[in-house]
């Protein structure tokens, strides 16, 4: 089974909930230790919180043309067929615009002197290794200044395959639109956090759309308890979300995330929380349509 | 005129709140500032600013590939030349799947018997709005959509055309979480960014990746500590970290709830309650930016 845990609105505690609940579900001797992603390849912060010891690299990326120029005739199909604007003909010089290429390809099969061969072009890198309570752990991390995550994410779903039994926990970044998708896609359920707040609301409901557009059973997680205002819960009574758990609003919390604790580390009594949020997610997901 | 792009790294940070702060304080100081919410995914800066909609577009964003099946023979071209999976099998005849599909295009090239064509798909609405604070561009993507980063830059585009062509001093850019597309739209052609961040093991490390990233597009970058009390010693850190780097700190803001019910209000905080701890310091913050803004123009 894979949990995405998502938000739209950046900082309600995704990570928060997706390390603690990962860490509960490695308490439970009765199944493999979960596989933990972390998604979020442009702000990567689980293993903060996590901390694995790191014992695989693998850099990632996507292939873009190289032109071989002693066999290429400046006909410009090449320019002609490609949609964003990553390759150009000028005069008898071809040039390929690595940032823009979104590596598919299109131009080295519709060349016809064969002269587009593809390399490599690496845009981060994949992290694999495990932790001491035993969670397995793989992050994408992005180079900076790329601008697209989707490739390293779908990259980093393929790059580990779980076994069989075995829960993934997928934490996906802030926002709704691509590396959202991409992260939550494959997803039998998704695990809304949000804070109770207009900000948080207006996010929120952007999620529950995503959910419905991927046709995902979700639930919410309401952080910071008691902050804010009653629109989080009158929006979740209307749509018939779920409400799964509630993490009280409590500075030494989030006195405790800053220094780089999870919740059930300072709060050992949420390991029976978690576990009852993973048992409620466990009865959505098999519940008949 | 001036840009100034508002940034983290890390989301929930408080960009949001301090962006609101300065189109207050920059219209309460008189500096006469366009407005401009670049976070068109989860667009929340209209959420305090109560911006009243003047003018509403479509914004057509890439096209995806559509099978027409009666021209389709099922030889199963497309299938191979998808690098996106975004072709489905479906009880023998084929299908696109609009989510994965990426608009390459390259099975509409490759099939042999032109079944397939583009199509374009308006995936957004952007708006120019007049808020309480001066004119304000904002936009909504429907979620699970492409081309942020397009319709970031158009967002910019029209405010930063407006400025020019009305005399305003400022663009006041309320920039996306991340470092991808959106934040390098953002980001570009600022005069100024400021990164907020909070004193948390993921604030600083989200941070740093914000900071290399304006650095890599060549964008002078200021930093103020959100939340600053929370963790002491992570505010230690950053500081460290900026000095390390020369990166000036233009302030520091206390964990403070009026933020919070300021934001329920439907109000910047520095407008719901000037004297509270944190409207105090964002004003701090304001002031020292508006000068790093002149201080730019005194230069070229």
């Amino acid at each position: 089974m894979r949990i995405a845990v998502a938000s739209g609105k950046g900082g309600t505690g995704k990570t928060t909930v997706a390390t603690s609940l990962a860490l509960s579900l490695a308490s439970d001797s009765t199944r493999p230790p979960p596989l933990f992603l972390d998604c979020d390849v442009e702000a990567p912060n689980a293993h903060l919180f996590l901390r694995p010891t790191f014992e695989r690299r693998q850099e990632v990326g996507i292939l873009i043309p190289r032109v071989d120029e002693s066999k290429c005739t400046h006909c410009g199909k090449c320019a002609e067929v490609c949609q964003y604007h990553a390759i150009a003909v000028l005069g008898k010089k071809v040039l390929v615009f690595a940032q823009l290429c979104h590596g598919c390809g299109s131009c080295a099969l519709i060349c016809p002197e064969h002269a587009i061969s593809e390399v490599p072009d690496v845009m981060g890198v994949l992290e694999f290794g495990t932790t001491r309570a035993g969670i397995v752990f793989a992050r994408g991390v992005m180079n900076v200044g790329e601008p697209m995550a989707v490739p390293v994410i779908r990259q980093l779903k393929k790059w580990i395959a779980p076994q069989p039994n075995q829960i993934v926990i997928m934490d996906a970044p802030p926002g709704t639109t691509c590396p959202v998708v991409e992260s939550v896609r494959s997803a039998d359920f998704l695990l809304l956090v949000t804070e109770p707040t207009p900000f948080g609301l207006h996010d929120l409901k952007l999620a529950a759309q995503i959910a419905r557009e991927l046709n995902l059973p979700a639930g919410v997680v309401i952080n910071r308890d008691g902050i804010g205002d009653a629109g989080v819960e009158e929006f979740c009574a209307a749509e018939r979300l779920p409400i799964l758990m509630r993490i009280p609003f409590d500075r030494a919390i989030a006195e405790g995330i800053a220094q780089g604790q999870t919740l059930v580390d300072m709060r050992p009594e949420c390991l029976s929380s978690f576990q009852s949020l993973f048992n409620q997610v466990r009865i959505l997901v098999e519940a008949p349509a | 005129m001036k840009q100034v792009v508002i940034l983290s790294g890390k989301g929930g940070t408080g960009k949001t709140s301090v962006a609101a702060a300065f189109a207050h304080l920059a219209y309460a100081d008189s500096l006469r500032s366009v407005l401009a919410d670049a976070d068109v995914d989860a667009a929340n800066l209209g959420l305090v600013l109560s911006p009243r909609v003047i003018e509403e577009h479509d914004f057509v964003g890439g096209s995806i590939a559509v099978i027409d099946p009666d021209k389709c023979d099922g030889c199963g071209v497309c299938v191979s030349v998808c690098r996106f999976d975004a072709v489905q099998v479906r009880e023998g005849g084929y299908r696109i799947d609009p989510i994965p599909c990426d608009g390459c295009a390259a099975c509409v090239y490759q099939c042999p018997t032109k079944a397939i064509r583009m199509e374009s798909q308006v995936v957004g609405r952007w708006f120019r709005s007049e808020s309480r604070y001066g004119p304000l561009f904002h936009a909504a993507l429907r979620p699970a959509q492409e081309n942020s980063g397009k319709l970031v830059t158009l967002v910019k585009q029209k405010a930063r055309l407006l400025a020019l062509d009305e005399n305003y001093s400022a663009v006041i850019v309320d920039g996306p979480p991340g470092i991808g597309c959106p934040v390098i739209s953002a980001a570009s052609g600022a005069d100024l960014a400021l990164i907020v961040t909070e004193p948390t093991v993921a604030g600083i490390h989200d941070m740093e990746r914000a900071l290399k990233t304006t650095a890599h597009f060549r964008v002078p970058s200021f930093v103020c500590i959100n939340k600053a009390d929370v963790y002491p010693d992570g505010a230690a850190q950053i500081e460290a970290y900026c000095r390390e780097h020369d990166i000036e700190i233009v302030g520091r803001i206390p964990f403070d709830q009026t933020v919070t019910e300021a934001m329920v209000n439907g109000e910047p905080v520095t407008a719901y309650r000037p004297d509270a701890p944190a409207s105090r310091a964002m004003r701090a913050v304001w002031e020292r930016i508006a000068t790093r803004l002149n201080d730019q123009e005194d230069r070229q």
